[in-house]
């Protein structure tokens, strides 16, 4: 088996398991940007694979077609934008800790999903769905050689949707006001509240925001990678979105080529006993990888990694 | 004045598990299910027969163990998602103990099985300790991490060392084991084991570490002002370290807990057993002190055990349960809330 063949069984298999993880990675962008911890990205994803998974159903019910799964996109950036006010009015208005109401979301959205499930479908799981999200080769893209059979040849087209993203989250946070503002609550907010910007309004922009990308980015893995809702579906997969957005050093080109880097050890740990040299190194150390890189990064093995200033603490006018 | 400060300490979690409640019921109501019915049947899956109620014990059992991990770390300043983990390699460690020692008394094998399972637990504890004293790199998210390593590892542990027919391994020797026979006949046969004991002990012995210890009032600085601690000559690095070490011993405990007592075995984990993540709760709950814990640990408990009857009275699912025990924690992280009300009333000049 030559070098070819396997970066061709692992580079697809990479960007197809990134895609969740770098929707989800650039909604963790916008709310730790803004100030606002949100280790609730894992129940917002859990909400955007269960809305992704029945709405997709109900639209081909309705006879929607190809196009049920888009439809259930939408719904799932509405639900995932309303179900994250929850954690916005707990840690911003009544100033609870960003990470106890974060771990709240995830307990509610794990309850509330499955109880949704077992009332609508009287069953653990939902029924799969028909219609997943097509694989094609890109034209002419696809042509080019070398990189065209790695990268363009039956490809998900919800990849380069996240990809393209991520480099429209960069454009937003670094070359538009709205994204100075953003990150100057997340930076100084009394300095922020002086020039008139709303730090509550901004955060809780910020939050919805959030909750929309990892709502997005759990219907695409519900639609694309796992076919159903079940309560294994979403296992840690927001977790990791949040580690690649910090390994990314809260940067959204850095979130996405660390969710990339998960991607490829997630399909390590896949593929890896199809490649010679991967056979006979155990499961555990590809599963373990990225989260065992996420702790080196952040001890600093791997370049230093610098939150927001303000990130964690809420703002109380006034207070010194 | 001291009363009222008492009530007050009270009233923001009796508020947040009514209001939990309520919101249950409503959330029932509106999707077809008789509340009223459902929570009859909740309370009696708790309190109507002595198998609940050793059942509601046998599951508080881990809960007051994870709670008080996580609350000790938070006295220190510290938030310990990694309860899970830290549970995960202690229940193993235990369980191994429990099977590779030979030829032991119990009054030593118990002893010996529990404490592998506290030092393997602080020693998960004591990587992201090490990682925050040293690196200074936020412990919230190596916990988490090191959650996924801890489960990743023991499974592969037991697939590689361990494995016995159904996922598993073999079971402890009698010798190791808390389950009692005594207690199962006179709960009408529920697992409830001797582990409580211990369970209520670890309570005790935080509250003495902390409260009556110099090394507990030097955590307790710690997590006032680290700042502070460090100009008044406390050395900051070595209680943080220290901290999560003896709340990942507990943590490892609780774990324990599950190998000793609940199952006599391990399993292959697909996914976390959600003590540790349920200890975040009961610790919030419990306003991180040894008694409000145990019975923060006793209403979730509770919660959980009934929670089956529920589903088999009023067909409600279980996972109702799931979402009242989230909405508490929302209302009790937002207890300010309270005092801005509580502010708002005093303003005018009334009560």
């Amino acid at each position: 088996m030559d070098l070819m063949q396997i970066l061709s069984i692992i580079i697809p298999t990479a960007i197809f398991a990134a895609a969740p993880l770098i929707l989800t990675a650039l909604g963790g962008v916008f709310s730790e940007r803004s100030g606002v911890v949100n280790i609730g990205l894992e129940g917002l994803m859990m909400m955007g694979a269960f809305v992704g998974a029945v709405f997709t159903y109900f639209g081909e019910t309705w006879g929607f077609g190809a196009a049920s799964p888009w439809f259930s996109f939408v719904i799932a950036i509405i639900l995932g934008a309303l179900f994250s006010l929850l954690h916005a009015v707990a840690s911003i208005t009544f100033r609870a800790d960003q990470v106890v109401s974060g771990v709240a979301l995830n307990f509610l959205a794990a309850g509330l999903t499955i109880f949704l499930v077992k009332k609508i479908f009287e069953a653990g799981q939902t029924p799969y769905i028909t219609h997943r999200i097509f694989r094609g080769d890109v034209p002419f893209l696809s042509e080019i050689p070398i990189i065209g059979p790695l990268l363009f040849t039956k490809a998900y087209i919800t990849s380069y949707l996240a990809i393209a993203l991520a480099f429209v989250v960069w454009f937003v946070i670094y070359k538009t006001s709205f994204g100075l503002r953003l990150r100057s609550v997340g930076e100084h907010p009394m300095a922020a509240d002086t020039m008139g910007i709303s730090v509550t309004k901004m955060r809780y922009v910020a939050v919805m925001l959030s909750g929309a990308f990892a709502g997005l980015g759990g219907a695409v893995y519900a639609t694309s990678i796992s076919g159903n809702f079940t309560h294994a579906t979403i296992a840690g997969q927001g977790f990791m979105a949040l580690a690649a957005m910090i390994f990314g050093k809260w940067h959204p080109i850095g979130a996405l080529g660390a969710a990339l880097f998960f991607g490829l050890a997630q399909s390590l740990s896949i593929t890896g006993q199809q490649i010679p040299l991967l056979k006979e190194i155990p499961d555990v150390f590809l599963l373990i990888s990225p989260y065992v890189l996420t702790i080196l990064a952040l001890a600093g093995f791997v370049g230093r990694a610098d939150a927001p200033k303000a990130i964690g603490k809420p703002y109380e006018k006034g207070k010194r | 004045m001291k009363l009222q400060k008492v009530l007050f300490k009270l009233i923001v979690p009796i508020i947040a598990v009514m209001l939990g409640l309520l919101i249950g019921g409503i959330i029932m109501l509106s999707s077809g299910y008789d509340p009223v019915l459902a929570y009859t049947a909740l309370f009696n899956g708790i309190f109507s027969d002595s198998y609940f109620i050793g059942e509601t014990v046998r599951q508080m059992t881990p809960l007051i163990l994870s709670g008080i991990a996580v609350a000790f770390a938070f006295r220190t300043g510290l938030f310990n998602i990694g309860v899970e983990g830290q549970l995960l390699v202690g229940w193993l460690a235990s369980v191994y103990v429990g099977i590779a020692v030979e030829g032991l008394p119990a009054f030593i094998h118990v002893p010996l099985a529990i404490l592998a399972g506290a030092v393997a637990g602080a020693i998960w504890g004591f990587v992201p300790g090490l990682l925050k004293a040293r690196f200074r790199v936020h412990e919230v998210i190596t916990t988490i991490m090191l959650n996924y390593v801890a489960l990743h590892v023991t499974n592969s542990i037991i697939r590689a060392y361990l494995l016995a027919p159904g996922e598993r391994t073999e079971s402890i020797q009698p010798s190791a084991s808390l389950a009692s026979p005594f207690l199962q006949e006179i709960t009408n046969f529920s697992r409830m084991h001797y582990g409580f004991i211990v369970a209520l002990l670890a309570a005790a012995l935080m509250w003495y570490i902390l409260w009556k210890t110099t090394a507990g009032y030097e955590l307790r600085a710690v997590g006032f002002n680290e700042h502070a601690s460090n100009y008044a000559g406390i050395n900051v690095s070595k209680n943080i370290i220290l901290s999560m070490c003896i709340s990942g011993g507990f943590a490892g405990v609780a774990g324990a807990m599950q190998g000793l007592g609940t199952y006599q075995y391990m399993t292959i984990n697909a996914a976390f057993t959600g003590v540790g993540f349920d200890g975040i709760a009961v610790a919030l709950l419990g306003g991180n002190g040894a008694i409000g814990i145990v019975l923060a640990a006793l209403l979730f408990g509770g919660l959980k055990i009934g929670a089956l009857n529920m589903q088999a009275v009023a067909k409600v699912p279980p996972e109702l349960i799931t979402i009242v025990i989230a909405l508490i924690i929302f209302f009790v992280a937002s207890s300010y809330l309270v005092h801005w009300l509580r502010n708002r009333i005093n303003k005018r000049g009334k009560i």
